[in-house]
């Protein structure tokens, strides 16, 4: 029982975890997914169109799922079938309420306002949830249709919004500009694979394609000023017109060059693709394959779409087979979202390690250990599959940092837990995987967590070793800290704290802080020595460069410290907590500056939970500095207790 | 030994102090930090990290209210110093510390060492185009140059501090005198005739009398730059040839003939000649199709060595400089599709924090290696 109870629990929690790696989303089609899985370039990579889809709605309306109607009990769709309303039937996506819209400004704007976005629940306990902010009490989510009357307000109030600098816009401005933004890349991939208000555009292609060599021939025919078919030269140069405004209003490239062109530049949006038919004399087949998808999901024949997606993935995955399977492997990843199992797992670890304080310890203490491992295991696959797609390492922006800040963390907690055997190591390793893959989720709001790096940043040697080593001593400072968090919410609000096991907290505490100072301090050299190596200059008092710093003196200034006798564990313990101050002053607040070489990843929103951070850490360090004999731990117990 | 003296040697051995002295400078780095907002990087350098003292403007007045780097840094390495040598103890479980505070001591002075000798230019090119010298990307120069010979130009150039303060240069090369009326450190200009209330010029000769100047705070943004105006009068043996206004606003070149040679009046960024020259080749901005995120700079330039005769081609981009003749040339920026901006940097001792950094972070492996075994060794043994 004490061994096969832990064993049962990981085994039950790695069953949920591949499963998501096995299931296809719920009520979407084999050629629904086929479709998802075609590679198109995109934001300067290729990527499957599931990943277009999946992006483009977590920056629009904060989710991946949608909700077809405002309708209480309305229809999901999966965001691959959710794209293919958007490109092949617009009329009916722009029904669909993807556009958040929260601020109240803006909502006035477009003729909104609490009363008339009131959802009114039946029923008392429903009623009494809206009201304790549990359930929603208005909508956040607008349809394009709703949307659209007021666009031209919205447009001019995004050219008075957008010169003002990201950092000192109003609420309303930044709101404004985003919503703007949605609305374009909406309208972008509206127009990508078929013309505006076209209703069958197969047709038109088919047409188009034997009429063709005629076309051509007057239109060269009434340039040399010979006698030609007016109708025919003026049919074609509509044409052109419309493909011309089509490769302008889109950027999705998502038709691919001819065969054995590996050049990424020679990827196509649809219209531009079109207008070569003119001087090579036949319609593209791929946008010809599009056009044939479209017709058949518009249509609802469900039977020829899958024929088609079939025949065109197989004809790409000739010619292309690494990047099909690349998207393939891709969109299975989107699907199985392993940060997010990996997020449930950490949690339960958090709660099997906190139970072990009070009960069941051995049992519970196995299951947590097992459960971090496991979840360590997912995030290494999820970082690692990452790595690989994108050829680069770990660390490439803000979104993964924050993975591997949680990844580093755990690793170093896996080896605590290994020493120590107290279930801490699994308690802080739950808290901080679950806390930092919550970051990652809302910095993942912000667009493709794929991106490309900027031509400052392009080296991997020094992704690989600066980046990578200083984030490291970012994870072993907050380690540090949620250590000594556990210490003193322990120590202060529960008997749990033992004299063996205070000790043994102040030594890992001690240790994990000498491992900071180590990883930090060579972490800010190399990206000394490379800023030395890119812009002539070892040190420059960047934002960033001094936020690492800091963290580096901060941790010499700990050990400095202990060392003197100037402070005892208490004291530790309160300086290892303002070391998650300063360590997230580096990680987020350098970035809210918006000035220097690194302020490439700006968060708005993070404004405000950095701030809470911080004043819950002073809370804490307020409440370290209790008398002692107001901890309970210390307490000395009442006779007879 | 006298008490004071006692007490001061245990204040200066302490480990107290080192950490009083790491929290100053914590405060002063993130007081820095958020002083680049409004200074930038440059002025916040100047005022927090090399100076002794930080200042505080409260109306006119300037108040010391906080150690500055210098300071900080000094203290520091008294305290790293002194306690290295009253603590003085030759042993095998102290040489990780050893090895690192040594390495932090070289790291302090050797920067200091770079904050004085380090010098920064930049070079500015035109595809095509050859220059055998780089500019200050701050300083500023009054170029008097005879221009007689359509070949050759003989220059005198005056610095822009000595203008500043108002110094008369009397020059073997030159048949006159230069005098300094007025000078702004920052300015702009406008065609009298779009300013009619200005003020009458000081200048009497060349562009002068009909530019008005007003005069414009001293700037430390970063993207932005100081275009200093000065007024000077031109006085030979017999008498003076009138006053010429010059700024480093790029005016029409002033012209004047005297003493049977021709000469040329301009202000321009310092100049910095080296004995070969670069030309620029072809600059290269690519960016990753469908985006506009740059995905690489790059200048593609030969070098012509001081002989005159053998040339090199380099490519410089992202992550690759050039280093030639104690010079390193970077790639900082560009200006359209056929322009790019080299920053160009003289630093002698960029070799040294490559050696402290590595002694540091081998002694804190040590040191931290020392606790681990005999923590495992404890462990072992219970």
């Amino acid at each position: 029982m004490r061994r096969s109870l832990p064993v049962f629990v990981v085994a039950v929690a790695a069953v949920c975890v591949l499963a998501g790696f096995f299931e296809k989303p719920e009520g979407q089609s084999d050629a629904v997914t086929a479709f998802g899985r075609l590679p198109v370039l995109a934001e300067g990579r290729i990527k499957p169109l599931d990943s277009v889809a999946r992006s483009t709605l977590l920056v629009i309306q904060g989710r991946q799922r949608v909700v077809v109607s405002d309708k209480p009990g309305a229809d999901e769709i999966t965001p691959d079938e959710w794209l293919l309303d958007v490109l092949f039937v617009p009329e009916k996506a722009d029904t669909y309420p993807v556009f958040v819209v929260d601020n109240t400004d803006l909502l006035l704007l477009i003729g909104k306002d609490d009363e008339s976005l009131a959802i009114h629940y039946n029923g008392v306990i429903a009623n009494l949830l809206a009201t304790s902010d549990v359930l929603p009490t208005r909508r956040r989510r607008m349809s394009f249709n709703e949307i659209a009357p007021y666009f031209s307000q919205i447009e001019a109030q995004e050219k008075l919004a957008e010169p003002v600098e990201a950092q000192t816009r109003t609420q309303f401005q930044s709101a404004v500009v985003q919503l703007y933004g949605n609305l374009s890349s909406y309208l972008r991939l509206k127009r990508a694979l078929v013309p505006e208000g076209s209703k069958d555009f197969l047709t038109e292609l088919l047409h188009l394609q034997e009429s063709l060599a005629d076309g051509v021939a007057a239109v060269r025919a009434k340039e040399a000023g010979q006698p030609h078919d007016e109708a025919k030269a003026a049919a074609l140069i509509a044409e052109g017109q419309k493909f011309l405004q089509m490769g302008e209003s889109t950027d999705l490239l998502a038709i691919p060059p001819d065969e054995g062109d590996t050049d990424l530049n020679a990827w196509h949006n649809a219209g531009h693709a079109l207008l070569e038919s003119f001087g090579n004399g036949y319609v593209n087949t791929s946008v010809l394959a599009y056009a044939g998808m479209s017709y058949a999901w518009r249509q609802d024949e469900p039977g020829s779409f899958a024929h088609i997606v079939q025949l065109y993935g197989s004809s790409l995955e000739r010619r292309y087979e690494k990047q099909v399977h690349k998207a393939r492997v891709e969109t299975i990843f989107n699907a199985a979202e392993p940060f997010y199992s990996c997020m449930l797992v950490y949690l339960a670890a958090f709660f099997f390690a906190a139970l072990s304080w009070l009960k069941w310890p051995e049992t519970s203490r196995l299951s947590a250990w097992g459960l971090v491992a496991l979840g360590w295991a997912v995030a290494t696959l999820g970082i690692a599959t990452r790595m690989w797609l994108e050829g680069r390492p770990p660390v490439t922006n803000l979104y993964s940092s924050a993975l591997f800040i949680g990844w580093g963390s755990v690793a170093l907690c896996l080896v605590l837990e290994a020493t120590y055997k107290n279930a801490i190591g699994s308690a802080a390793a739950g808290v901080i995987g679950f806390i930092t893959l919550m970051i990652a989720h809302h910095l993942s709001l912000a667009g493709d967590t794929l991106e490309m790096m900027r031509a400052v940043l392009d080296s991997n040697f020094w992704l690989a070793t600066h980046v990578v080593v200083v984030t490291t001593g970012y994870a072993a400072t907050f380690l540090s800290g949620m250590l000594a968090v556990i210490y003193i919410l322990r120590g202060v609000f529960t008997r749990s704290l033992d004299k063996a096991t205070a000790d043994s907290l102040a030594r890992m505490v001690y240790g994990i802080v000498c491992f900071a100072t180590l990883f930090s301090f060579v972490g800010t050299t190399l990206g000394g020595i490379w800023a030395d190596q890119s812009w002539g200059r070892f040190w420059g008092w960047d934002p960033k460069e001094n936020g690492a710093m800091i963290i580096v003196i901060w941790n010499a200034l700990i050990l400095h410290a202990r060392w003197g006798g100037l402070v005892r564990q208490r004291g530790l313990m309160c300086l290892a907590v303002f070391g998650n101050i300063v360590t997230s002053w580096s990680w987020f607040g350098t970035n809210m500056l918006g000035i220097g070489l690194h302020s490439y990843g700006f968060t708005e929103a993070a404004f405000w939970w950095l701030s809470a951070f911080v004043a819950s850490q002073l809370l804490l360090i307020g409440v370290a500095n209790l008398p002692l004999d107001k901890w309970r731990s210390f307490r000395p117990r009442s006779p007879g207790a | 030994m006298n008490e004071v003296l006692r007490q001061v040697r245990t204040l200066f051995v302490s480990l107290r102090l080192t950490v009083v002295l790491l929290s100053l400078s914590i405060v002063l780095i993130f007081w820095a930090t958020l002083d680049q907002v409004h200074l930038g990087v440059w002025a916040v350098q100047q005022k927090f990290f090399h100076s002794f003292l930080v200042f505080v403007k409260v109306g006119d007045l300037r108040f010391p209210v906080y150690p500055g780097g210098y300071l900080i840094g000094g203290l520091l390495l008294v305290n790293l110093v002194s306690a290295h040598v009253y603590r003085f103890k030759l042993s095998w479980r102290k040489c990780g510390i050893w090895l690192t505070h040594a390495g932090l001591i070289l790291l302090l002075v050797g920067e200091i060492v770079s904050g004085l000798v380090q010098q920064d230019f930049q070079m500015r090119l035109d595809e095509g185009e050859t220059k055998n010298y780089s500019e200050s990307i701050r300083t500023n120069e009054l170029a008097i140059i005879d221009a007689t010979d359509p070949k050759f130009d003989d220059v005198v150039a005056i610095p822009e501090s000595m203008l500043a303060k108002g110094l008369v240069v009397q020059n073997p090369k030159l048949p006159f005198r230069v005098v300094p009326k007025l000078y702004y450190p920052n300015s702009d200009l406008q065609m009298r005739s779009q300013a009619p209330g200005a003020p009458a010029s000081l200048a009497t000769q060349g562009i002068g009398p009909m530019v008005a100047v007003t005069p414009l705070e001293v700037t430390y943004a970063e993207d932005a730059r100081n275009w200093p105006t000065v007024f000077v009068e031109l006085v030979g043996p017999d008498g003076s040839l009138g006053t010429w206004l010059a700024s480093a606003i790029p005016l029409m070149p002033q012209k004047f003939d005297f003493a049977g040679r021709s000469w040329k009046l301009v202000m321009r960024p310092q100049r910095h000649y080296q004995p070969y020259s670069v030309t620029l080749e072809k600059f290269s901005h690519d960016i990753y199709p469908g985006t506009d995120i740059a995905k690489n700079f790059s200048s593609k330039i030969r070098l012509n060595m001081p002989d005159g005769v053998s040339t090199r081609e380099v490519l410089i981009y992202m992550n690759n400089p050039l280093r030639y003749s104690g010079l390193t040339y970077y790639q900082a920026s560009f200006d359209g599709e056929h322009t790019t901006i080299l920053e160009v940097v003289r630093n002698p001792s960029w070799l040294v924090p490559y050696i402290s950094c590595s002694a540091i972070a081998l002694g804190l492996v040590i040191q931290f290696m020392i606790h681990l075994v005999a923590f495992a060794g404890k462990r072992r043994r219970p």
